[in-house]
């Protein structure tokens, strides 16, 4: 059953190149065919082709499940948290509008909250997750924490983040550069210094001599 | 203006019969109860990366897929196309049965039975060519189709028909790569697996779109930048995999080969040419270097329009590194210089000597799904098996002997893809079969081929949906897809994989190969085309590619699938003393002291005496540069989620819905001067003819440019714009750079509001 070594779920954003394989591979998924619970977008895409793929973070306090008043959504042992108990969910959007992450969606047509699950169905048997599986620049991966390290010896994996006052811990890791202080993942730090990748490229058509532009 | 051309009509009547529709996941294939009864392990029906996938069956449907980990290339990795391949199949558009052309039926075609419609295709055959001669009758095949069915198609013009005039989509592709790389090194495939990213110093990316284009292989790139690999990416636009990359040039548009010739400048100038690799093991380099001297940082900078700082600082990682990888793609080879600007490219390979071993490679990013084994075994113009000649008498004498026939009977080279539309326009050509060619959206000046298409005394076309091209066909025949028949292909490393059968075809469609033999047949040529299935045909290519480059002699279907492919040459037997390739056949080309049929020992590449060729690049512009009257330059490309012409992906609906229509992408410094905002509808013109588009205004483009996907027929297709010009020795035409008026629309164009957003 649990063949597989202890595998954790990471997300690289730097490496995300937006095509979406996650998204449609989603929708594969035995649990929930024909609906995606990945959100992936272009950050502006006016300015750069920066995307940011958002799967669920599964919280080991989950404040979807904290504010849910109906007690729909529940953890698994193994850390999982899952979409809303049919029979229980309200449809009140509670938990959709506290995430922190912004992942829950709420499916109006079926009066339910559906999230991402991990793949329970192929995680629970030792497979990899479908997003995980498919993603060609491995921006999201599934692997253990030693490969990992192995593989990417640049990356730190960060579990803990901060929203104002809310610290949380989540069994998806975000890789972040191994060099660069975990406050950086912070939100309210980062709306100070909105400084992002694409300011830098801009100067590559921007300044017209240097780039030996005519116009 | 578009002076001699009219604009094609919206084709409603057409569409609305035959789409294309988009088909989502309903029923079996949403029921989260039901269970696929087996999976069958194949590869992806679209680009040249092949990815392993394994495809969920139940009865005659295909309900999903499924990842295969173990196929090494891609481990389970796969693109939105690949995700989403299996709604192709049974799809309400599809063919079930042959069709006439009658206008007075719905959508201009009418079901004829399926003998019927082979006993007039071959009395239409018949009858050209008793009118107007062997070569009044052209073949035009693709690279989609897998190895036996190319070779089969080659066999069947140069054999049956007897047709000089026999060519393949592959001219849209992957010509200049292969001529750059036959002139060079003798052999036309990469040169090393894809396992040799990693570990390259350097990763030199030009003019590939790899993140959208070739998905699987941006993992291989990251991969190698983990553990320090600089990626340095050559492009016009900011790609998704040039956002976060270490340096980034933005060539203006057909000007590739001057930035290589003053990257070789710098490193002749710098001391970074490997001398020994380059006295040892290559010929000609003091002629390139004499083309090179020409070439300043100051005066490539100027030609180029990338600065010249960033030119010194790309010459200086590569002159300096100790391993490398350069991979190229169509961004280079799109041009009426494209072999050139190959050869160039291949130049500063050469002068750094990091070839032929681990971690030192270079390579093109094949297109298509078979763009590598579809242009060795004889659909070209000018080809035989083997990636053999027929124009070189022994060559000749080898293969008649194989097919059992006098050299004498086969027909001389004929001409390129363009090249036969032209003789169809000119009256040359009278008739016509294709398959897997979609020209009216791939080809340049697509008003031109429709109108070359419509003089057509006969023309038959075998799809699996009526494609655009199709319905300019007298007949049509029901062919089959991927996942309905069996056989190899080879892909971008040169790893033959096998693409095996997961349902049979529908209704009165059937397998490629059964068609074509069967119009052989009826024409009462059967000889050589009686072959009981892709198997036999495979057994017989090995026997015709014996000896030669790409040698296949030694690869069977047991093996291939044993060992997760083979890497061709692949040598039945070898001279005393030289060992046997492995069970993976060879992974790479060019090692140090290794044997092939050409060299016989005198050195790893495949010339005479085993050295590899510098040439010199002079460095031509673009047959159409910018002026006055078409001051912006227009170049086109793909998007992640749609395949080439479209004719399978835009009637995905999960694919269609991730980028519906083609958009211009266009800098918000040109849009600003021309009053365009994010989203207006604007014209963009050129000499042969118009296209009305939603602009996307992105800071990601050069602001000398515009960007245009291709994969869209009719009133959006790009190539309404493009230019017919080719280059003289590949014959690619010149996609990448053309130029174009651009201004904003008066109002939205007629299809806005008629056509759904993929028709």
């Amino acid at each position: 059953m649990t063949a597989a070594p202890q595998r954790e779920f990471f997300i690289d954003p730097g490496r995300c190149i937006g095509c979406q394989a996650c998204v449609q591979a989603c929708t594969e998924c035995d649990t929930h065919r024909g609906v995606s619970m990945i959100q992936l977008d272009f950050v502006d895409r006016g300015r750069s082709t920066q995307t940011a793929p958002v799967v669920c973070m599964h919280c080991d306090s989950p404040t979807c499940a904290e504010v849910c008043p109906a007690d729909a959504i529940k953890r698994t042992e193994d850390g999982v948290v899952q979409t809303a108990r049919k029979p229980r969910c309200i449809a009140c959007n509670n938990c959709v509008l506290a995430c922190p992450f912004g992942v829950p969606k709420m499916h109006t047509e079926m009066h339910l909250m559906m999230k991402c699950d991990m793949c329970y169905d192929r995680t629970s048997v030792g497979l990899k997750p479908m997003c995980a599986s498919v993603c060609p620049s491995q921006a999201l991966a599934f692997t253990t924490r030693e490969e990992m390290a192995l593989l990417r010896p640049s990356a730190r994996p960060v579990n803990t983040f901060r929203f104002g006052h809310q610290t949380i811990r989540t069994k998806v890791a975000t890789l972040v550069p191994r060099e660069v202080p975990e406050e950086i993942v912070d939100v309210t730090a980062a709306t100070f210094d909105p400084t992002i990748g694409h300011e830098m490229l801009d100067d590559v058509f921007l300044d017209g001599d240097e780039a030996g532009v005519s116009s | 203006m578009a002076d001699t051309q009219t604009p094609p009509s919206l084709d409603l009547e057409a569409i609305r019969r035959f789409g294309p529709y988009r088909a989502y996941a309903d029923e079996v294939r949403v029921d989260t109860g039901v269970q696929p009864e087996r999976l069958v392990k194949t590869h992806c029906c679209f680009c040249g990366q092949q990815c392993g996938m394994q495809l969920k069956v139940r009865g005659n449907a295909i309900t999903g897929i499924e990842p295969w980990y173990e196929f090494p290339f891609n481990a389970g990795m796969m693109c939105p196309k690949g995700v989403k391949r299996y709604l192709q199949q049974g799809h309400p558009d599809r063919l079930l049965h042959a069709y006439r052309k009658d206008p007075a039926a719905s959508g201009g075609f009418r079901e004829l039975p399926y003998g019927e419609a082979i006993r007039r295709v071959a009395d239409e055959i018949s009858r050209i060519q008793e009118a107007h001669g062997n070569d009044a009758f052209a073949v035009l095949s693709g690279a989609s189709l897998t190895t036996e069915k190319t070779y089969l198609m080659g066999k069947f013009a140069h054999m049956c028909l007897r047709t000089s005039n026999i060519d393949y989509n592959g001219r849209l592709c992957m010509v200049s790569a292969a001529a750059g790389n036959k002139q060079a090194f003798g052999i036309d495939r990469a040169a090393n697996p894809w396992s040799d990213i990693l570990g390259a110093e350097v990763v030199w990316i030009s003019g590939a779109n790899v993140a959208e284009c070739a998905p699987i292989t941006t993992n291989y790139v990251w991969q190698a930048r983990e553990h320090g690999a600089k990626v340095i990416v050559v492009d016009p636009r900011i790609t998704p995999l040039a956002r976060t990359c270490d340096l980034f040039l933005p060539v203006k548009p057909g000007r590739d080969a001057a930035l290589f010739n003053g990257v070789l400048h710098l490193m002749i100038e710098n001391g970074w040419v490997d001398r020994e690799f380059v006295e040892r093991h290559t010929v000609g380099f003091d002629a390139a270097a004499e083309e090179a001297s020409a070439w300043t940082p100051r005066r490539t900078a100027e030609v180029t329009g990338i600065a010249e700082a960033r030119i010194r600082q790309a010459a200086e990682w590569w002159g300096t590194a100790k391993s490398s990888f350069l991979l190229h793609a169509r961004g280079l080879e799109h041009h009426s210089s494209g072999v050139l600007n190959v050869l160039s490219a291949i130049n500063v390979v050469l002068a750094s000597g990091r070839i032929g071993r681990e971690a030192c490679g270079y390579a093109t990013i094949t297109g298509q799904g078979n763009g590598q084994g579809g242009r060795e075994h004889g659909q070209k113009a000018d080809q035989l098996p083997g990636a053999r000649d027929l124009g070189n008498p022994e060559h000749r004498a080898y293969v008649a002997g194989v097919w059992g026939i006098e050299p004498e009977e086969l027909p001389q080279p004929g001409v390129d893809a363009y090249e036969i539309v032209r003789k169809i326009d000119r009256g040359e050509i009278k008739g016509l079969l294709s398959i897997c060619f979609n020209p009216v959206v791939s080809l340049p000046d697509n008003n031109f081929v429709r109108r070359a298409l419509e003089k057509l005394e006969f023309f038959v076309a075998i799809d699996f949906f009526l494609s655009e091209t199709a319905r300019y066909a007298h007949v049509v025949l029901p062919g089959s897809l991927h996942e309905e028949d069996e056989g190899t292909v080879t892909q971008v490393e040169g790893r033959i994989v096998k693409v095996n059968r997961a349902v049979d075809p529908p209704g009165e469609a059937r397998q490629d190969w059964r068609i074509v033999q069967d119009v052989a047949r009826a024409l009462g040529r059967e000889r050589g085309l009686t072959f009981a299935g892709p198997r036999e045909i495979f057994e017989e290519l090995r026997v015709a590619s014996k000896g030669h480059v790409a040698d296949y002699s030694g690869v069977t279907w047991e093996r291939v699938e044993q060992s997760h492919g083979v890497f061709w040459p692949c040598p039945e037997e070898t001279p005393e003393g030289v060992p046997a390739p492995g069970p993976q056949g060879t992974p790479r080309l060019f090692e140090p002291g290794s044997w092939n049929p050409i060299a016989r020992g005198a050195g790893p590449f495949y010339f005479p005496d085993g050295r590899a060729r510098f040439h010199p690049t002079p460095y031509r512009g673009p047959a159409e540069d910018v002026d006055g009257e078409y001051p912006v330059i227009l170049t086109t490309g793909r998007v992640v989620s749609q395949f080439l012409s479209g004719n399978q992906t835009r009637r995905i609906g999960p694919l269609v819905d991730q980028y519906p229509e083609p958009r211009l992408e266009i800098h918000p410094r040109l849009a600003a001067r021309l009053g365009v905002a994010d989203g207006d509808w604007v014209t963009a013109e050129s000499r042969r003819g118009d296209c009305t588009l939603r602009a996307s205004v992105v800071t990601t483009i050069r602001p000398d440019t515009v960007f245009i996907p291709y994969h869209w027929g009719g009133r959006k297709s790009a190539n309404q714009l493009t230019i017919s010009a080719q280059d003289p020795t590949s014959k690619i035409p010149e996609y990448k750079v053309c130029a174009v008026r651009v201004r904003k629309a008066a109002g939205p164009p007629e299809y806005a509001d008629a056509l759904e957003p993929q028709q």
